[in-house]
Parts: structure tokens; C-alpha cells; sequence
């Protein structure tokens, strides 16, 4: 093992400069996740505050307003902070390099902006909640003519978000040209490990989707500032169109949380299972069918806003159409488990909670999907419940696996497994105890969004309250046992799973330059051959 | 950034440079995509009011800037061919003719905001809130797309502004132009958003 790794080679600068100023795509990646740690246990407290007020009904600890500032604040940091940027910029940054054999991104300069940029935005949105008329009481939407209106700091919530974009374009086109241009040679497209692949997709669909919702936030900016009326009724304006201009963007973005984690389970199965993926291209080209389908979507978050019949149908239609490639790459995952020697440790665990969770969140989408359930269940717990297993299901457990699986890579260190198996039933039951009952209100007609509900709701919603104890308990024993390990964990050898690419050929954690020398690909280190 | 990060980066450097130039400008289009989008369904529904109101721009200005923008394209793609032909004089002389022009097409938007403004017809103004609904997005149109378009000029000014001092130093030369190549590129792509903002503001009345 060389005694040089990218934790201790420091560069020119000493201490906490040798992490500001490295355009080493590894240390970036870990500062992105020392940051994204820390606004996911913000957001997380935000809605655990939520959950304390809706233990009872009536009004308990806040005032109406104060709530919709806590949702607000919560959807803002959660969504544009923590999800979409998530596992592209973590684990994207450290490991798509070296699972493509390079020895960095192609621009490591602009990674290095972006993430500055990022944390520009993060500021921002900070900074939103304490400065001007108070926290934005709009929802993470932005829904305007009322984000128009209301006295609260909208603008500089909004211009958060822009920026935030800004990042996550030129952390999209830098993965883009590094996939086109820094493959190992040899590595032809389709013997690309199947996570660079994610990443690809989700690339493309930032550098597209992105400017959309750019655009239409400094239309918001331009109408509160300068009186503008592009969305306001009262000035000639069409809310509408705002409505169908965030969702151009943003239901894109779902797929911008979606498709990475759907790349991190797709390495961990076949490794768990000491087997070769099945339908490898299957599930490459099922991840660009949801890129390019996910953007023709957005219309069913507005099927109760009014528009055609005919327009409502098509967008149910290819909403329908979406759930495919989705349910290929479960099948996928599955039949690669069949008749596999299974190796049930922490990663696969998380694995196969994303899968279940992701079921569940998928199917339920459907029935929002459907025209005539959808207008039952719009705007109630229901879809509260839906996105949850979605964005947290789904996007959160796979965080989880990919951080359970690629730990004592990054580190050079082993976490417990015993104790990360325990939190993880604390993570799984927890959740469901949360978010589970959320469906079934919806189904009563409990609407979102409201600090108070009627009394015979009340079982639903302590339910709720007590699942969100549990999770929060198991997020922190796992971020104890993350923490402590980084420091005190046993040392891990470079492959302790017994992985196929490339990133479990070379030392762990990982000499500053990736590799000795550039590998090539041939028949037999080609990934996923068991 | 250690040494074997500058081999890979140089060995890749300017098709990789130019892969991400284009991609940039691919969001930059879709940017302005969502305005022209914007433009086309309040255009259909205020057909008549965007008829009357764009019948007040004044073309003669517009087309003398349309000129100006098509000229410096033309000039700042010069430069790129001189700088390969081993012409270092040239390369900067069009670069500066370009920066020139852009300096122009900047003033004489000037002249024409300054000339709306003094007759009150800004953005929050009262004239504009008794204007009829579609005149009032018309115009507010046409100050946020010209406006955002100018932004671009002065983004591009400032590249070229850099590709002219890295000219006159020499880190730009023949065998090594993409900094040069992607401010034309982005030199161009401002020129066509002009390109379309022009008929859409000025000519359709």
C-alpha cells in the first residue's frame, strides 16, 4: 500500500486551505457530504418541528404562519440542497472518475466552482430565513401570484434556488465531458460500469431542465421587484404559466434525485450477490428512457389547474409510460438476486429497503397518475406520503447504501456492522411508521400543508410522530457510528466486498492520482464479471 | 492539482474545452427558450395590444444594432482564423474592432431605454400600469429579454476582453486558441438570440 493517499497528501496548502483550494474530485466530494450532512439534519429537525405540532390537533406550539415558513424552509433546503444535488455531487464526484479509470474530471477547476457556487446558494438560503419580512411562507413551489404578494423574503429564497441551479448545471456538463472524454481505454459505452451510467442521464437532464427553472425564477425576481406582471392575474398575467414553467424543471429534477440512486443500487446488488448484473443493457438504456421521458411529464402535477382534456390525458399517458423503464431495472434487481449466493450485509440491507420503499412510492404515484384518483387525492397527505417514499425511500436509502457500501473505500476504514445493522431496522421501521399512516390520512381527505387537522385524524398523525422519533434515533446512531469509525474504525483492505470495478482495484482510501498507471479494460476487468 | 491531473487534463484539453462550450451554450438557448416561450403565449392572447405596442419600438435603431452584432461576429471569427494563420496582429485588432462594436451596440441600447425612460414608460411606472394588460408585458418583455441579452454582451465583453490581454502575452497562440475559440463561440451565441429577439420585439407589429 503507498503511503501517500489523498487523506494525507495536503498539497501546497496545510490544514483546512489543503480542502478549500484542492481540485482533487475526491475532496470535493467530501466536502460536499460534510455539507450536505449538515442541511440534511437542518431540514430533517424542520420537519421533525412540524411533527411536534401535529401530535395534537389544534394549535400547539407555532402559529399558522410559522408553519408554513417551517414547510416552506424545509421543502427549500431539503429539495435544493440536499436531493438534487445528493449522490451526483458526492458520490458522483468521488467515484465516477474512478470507476471510468481517470484520474479526475475533466474541468476539476469548475468542480471545484461549482462547489463554492453551491455553497453560495446554501448561504443564500440561509440567509433568506433571517433576513427582510421573515422565512418564505410560499412552499419549496414558489407558486405564484402568491409568491408575487406575500411580504415575506421571497427574492432572495428565489435567487437562492437560481444559483443553486447554476451548480448543479456545471456539475452536470463537467460529468458529461468527463464520461464522453476520460474513459479508460477500452471502456467502450456499454462496458461502462452501470453508476457512471446514472450519472450520465442525470447530467443531461441537469443541463436541460435547469435553465428552465432558471428563466422562470428571475421572472419571479423581475415581478417582485419590478412590478412585472408575467404571473400575476391582476396585471394581465397567467398563473398558470408559471405553474407549467416550474414544472418543466421540476419534475425533471425528480429524476435528476431518482436516477443516481438507482445507479448505487445497481452496484450493490451484483456485488452482495457475487453475480453478474442482469440485463446490464437494459438497465443503461432504461436510465436514458427515464431522462427523456421524465421531461414530458410535468403536466400531471396540475391536472386540477386547470387545462384541456386532451393535454391531461397525454401527460397521464406518458406518466404511465415512465413507470416502465422504472420497473425494468426492478426487475433487473431481482432476477440478479435469483438463485445468488446473497451476502446480507449493511449496503445490500439499505439496497433492499430502497427497492421496497421505491415500490411502494412508484405504484402510489400511479394512482396520482391516473385523472380521476388524482383529483381525490391532489394536494392532500397523500401525496405527502408518495414523495416521501420517493425522495427519502428512495434517494435517502440509497444515500445510505452508497455511503454503508463505498465507506471503507473513502476512509480506509470499516464502520460496525453489527450496530449498522441494528440502526438500519431502526432507519426501515421508523420510516414506514412515519410516512405509512401519511397515505391513509390522505385517503380521508386530510389535506398537506395544514398546522392543525380534525380530531379523529389524531391516531394517524401521533403514529406519525412517533415514527419520526425512531428515524431520527437511527439517523444518529448511524451518524455516530459513521463519525466514530472515520477516526477509530480497523483499517479496510482495498476490496472488503469482493467488487468488480474499478474503484475496488486500487488502495483504499485512494492514492491522490487514482491510478499508478491509467488501467485498460479488457474481457477480464470488465465490471460486474464474477 | 498535482501532475498527473495536467497530463490527462492537457492531452484532452481543447475538445474537451469545447465539448463543455457547447453544452454551455445548449442551457444558455434553453434559458432564453423559456422567455420565448413566455412570449409566445402572451402573444396569442394579446395579439392586437402586442400589435400596437411593438409598432413603438423604434426599428431604425434596432436594425443599426442588428447590423453591429452580425458585423462583430464576423470580425471576432477573423480573429480565430488569424490567430491559426500565425497572425497575432490581426487576431488582436479584431478582437478589438469586436469589443468596440459591442461597446456600441451597448450605447445605442442606451440611447433607446434612456429615451422610453424619460417618457416614463419603465417598468413600475404609472404610465405602464394604465397601460392595457398586453402592453404592459409587452414592454415589460422587452426591457427583461433586451435587458438579460445585454447581460450576455457584457459576459461576453469580459471574455474577450481576457482572450485580447492572453493574445498580447502570447498563452494564446496557434497551437493553443480554445480560450480565444470559445469566447467566439460565445460571441456567436449572443448574436443569435439577437438574432431572434429582433423580429420578435421590432419587426412582428
Amino acid at each position: 500500500m503507498p503511503e501517500i493517499n489523498y487523506l494525507s497528501d495536503t498539497g501546497k496548502h496545510k490544514g483546512i486551505m489543503s480542502w478549500l483550494t484542492s481540485t482533487d474530485h475526491k475532496r470535493i466530494g467530501l466536502m460536499y457530504l460534510y455539507a450536505i450532512l449538515f442541511f440534511f439534519l437542518i431540514g430533517g429537525s424542520l420537519g421533525a418541528l412540524m411533527r411536534l405540532e401535529l401530535m395534537q390537533p389544534g394549535q400547539q406550539y407555532y402559529s399558522a404562519q410559522t408553519y408554513n415558513a417551517l414547510f416552506t424552509v424545509h421543502g427549500i433546503i431539503m429539495i435544493f440542497i440536499v436531493v438534487i444535488p445528493g449522490l451526483s455531487v458526492v458520490f458522483g464526484n468521488f467515484f465516477l472518475p474512478i470507476m471510468i479509470g481517470a484520474k479526475d474530471v475533466a474541468f476539476p477547476k469548475l468542480n471545484l466552482l461549482s462547489f463554492y457556487i453551491y455553497l453560495t446558494g446554501c448561504a443564500l438560503a440561509v440567509a433568506s430565513q433571517f433576513a427582510g419580512n421573515g422565512p418564505p411562507d410560499t412552499g419549496w413551489t414558489f407558486y405564484a401570484p402568491y409568491s408575487t404578494q406575500t411580504a415575506t423574503n421571497v427574492v432572495m429564497a428565489v435567487f437562492a434556488a437560481f444559483v443553486l441551479g447554476f451548480s448543479s448545471i456545471l456539475t452536470g456538463l463537467n460529468f458529461i465531458v468527463t464520461i464522453h472524454r476520460l474513459r479508460a481505454p477500452g471502456m467502450k459505452w456499454f462496458k461502462m460500469p452501470l453508476f457512471p451510467w446514472s450519472i450520465y442521464a442525470t447530467a443531461w437532464i441537469q443541463v436541460l431542465a435547469t435553465p428552465i427553472v432558471g428563466i422562470t425564477l428571475l421572472m419571479v425576481i423581475a415581478e417582485r421587484v419590478l412590478k412585472i406582471g408575467f404571473f400575476d392575474p391582476a396585471l394581465g398575467g397567467d398563473p398558470i404559466l408559471y405553474q407549467h414553467l416550474f414544472w418543466i424543471y421540476s419534475h425533471p429534477a425528480v429524476y435528476i434525485m431518482i436516477l443516481p440512486a438507482m445507479g448505487v443500487i445497481t452496484e450493490i446488488i451484483p456485488t452482495f450477490c457475487q453475480k453478474k448484473i442482469y440485463g446490464y443493457r437494459a438497465i443503461a438504456i432504461s436510465s436514458l428512457a427515464i431522462a427523456g421521458v421524465g421531461y414530458l411529464v410535468w403536466g400531471h402535477h396540475m391536472f386540477t389547474s386547470g387545462m384541456s382534456t386532451t393535454a391531461q390525458w397525454f401527460f397521464s399517458l406518458l406518466t404511465f409510460i415512465v413507470a416502465v423503464p422504472s420497473a425494468v431495472k426492478v426487475f433487473n434487481w431481482i432476477s440478479t438476486m435469483y438463485k445468488a449466493s446473497i451476502d446480507v450485509k449493511p449496503p445490500f440491507l439499505f439496497a433492499l429497503g430502497f427497492i421496497f420503499l421505491f415500490m411502494i412510492g412508484g405504484l402510489t404515484g400511479l394512482v396520482q397518475g391516473a385523472l380521476a384518483t388524482n383529483i381525490q387525492v391532489h394536494d392532500t397527505a397523500f401525496v405527502v406520503a408518495h414523495f416521501h417514499y420517493i425522495i427519502f425511500g428512495g434517494m435517502g436509502f440509497a444515500f445510505f447504501a452508497a455511503i454503508h457500501y463505498w465507506f471503507p473505500k473513502m476512509y480506509g476504514k470499516m464502520y460496525n456492522i453489527r450496530l449498522a445493522n441494528i440502526y438500519w431496522v431502526f432507519i426501515f421501521v421508523g420510516f414506514n411508521l412515519l410516512y405509512f399512516p401519511q397515505f391513509i390520512l390522505g385517503l380521508q381527505g386530510v389535506p398537506r400543508r395544514y398546522y392543525d387537522y380534525l380530531p379523529q385524524f389524531q391516531t394517524g398523525e401521533v403514529i406519525s410522530g412517533i415514527g419520526a422519533l425512531i428515524l431520527g434515533i437511527g439517523i444518529y446512531m448511524m451518524i455516530y457510528n459513521l463519525f466514530r469509525s472515520s477516526k477509530k474504525g480497523a483499517p479496510a483492505i482495498g476490496n472488503p466486498w469482493n467488487g468488480k470495478t474499478l474503484e475496488w482495484s486500487i488502495p483504499s482510501p485512494p492514492p491522490t492520482e487514482n491510478f499508478e498507471e491509467i488501467p485498460v479494460m479488457t474481457e477480464q476487468n470488465e465490471p460486474y464479471n464474477y | 492539482m498535482s501532475e498527473g491531473n495536467h497530463k490527462q487534463e492537457e492531452k484532452n484539453d481543447d475538445v474537451a474545452s469545447k465539448m463543455g462550450m457547447w453544452i454551455f451554450i445548449f442551457t444558455e438557448l434553453l434559458l432564453f427558450g423559456g422567455l420565448f416561450l413566455v412570449y409566445a403565449v402572451f402573444r396569442v392572447k394579446y395579439a392586437d395590444e402586442f400589435h400596437r405596442a411593438a409598432a413603438q419600438l423604434n426599428t431604425f435603431i434596432g436594425t443599426l444594432n442588428t447590423v453591429i452584432l452580425l458585423v462583430s461576429s464576423m470580425t471576432i471569427a477573423m480573429s480565430v482564423t488569424a490567430i491559426q494563420n500565425y497572425n497575432k496582429k490581426l487576431a488582436m485588432n479584431m478582437i478589438l474592432i469586436t469589443l468596440v462594436l459591442a461597446f456600441t451596440f451597448l450605447v445605442n441600447k442606451y440611447f433607446e431605454w434612456g429615451l422610453k425612460i424619460k417618457h416614463h414608460l419603465y417598468p413600475s411606472s404609472e404610465l405602464m400600469f394604465n397601460l392595457k394588460h398586453g402592453e404592459n408585458i409587452f414592454f415589460s418583455l422587452y426591457y427583461f429579454m433586451t435587458g438579460l441579452h445585454a447581460l450576455h454582451i457584457i459576459i461576453g465583453m469580459t471574455i474577450l476582453t481576457i482572450a485580447y490581454v492572453r493574445v498580447r502575452n502570447g498563452s494564446i497562440h496557434a497551437g493553443h486558441f480554445t480560450l480565444l475559440e470559445n469566447g467566439g463561440l460565445y460571441w456567436h451565441l449572443v448574436d443569435l438570440i439577437w438574432i431572434f429577439l429582433f423580429p420578435l420585439l421590432y419587426l412582428i407589429t
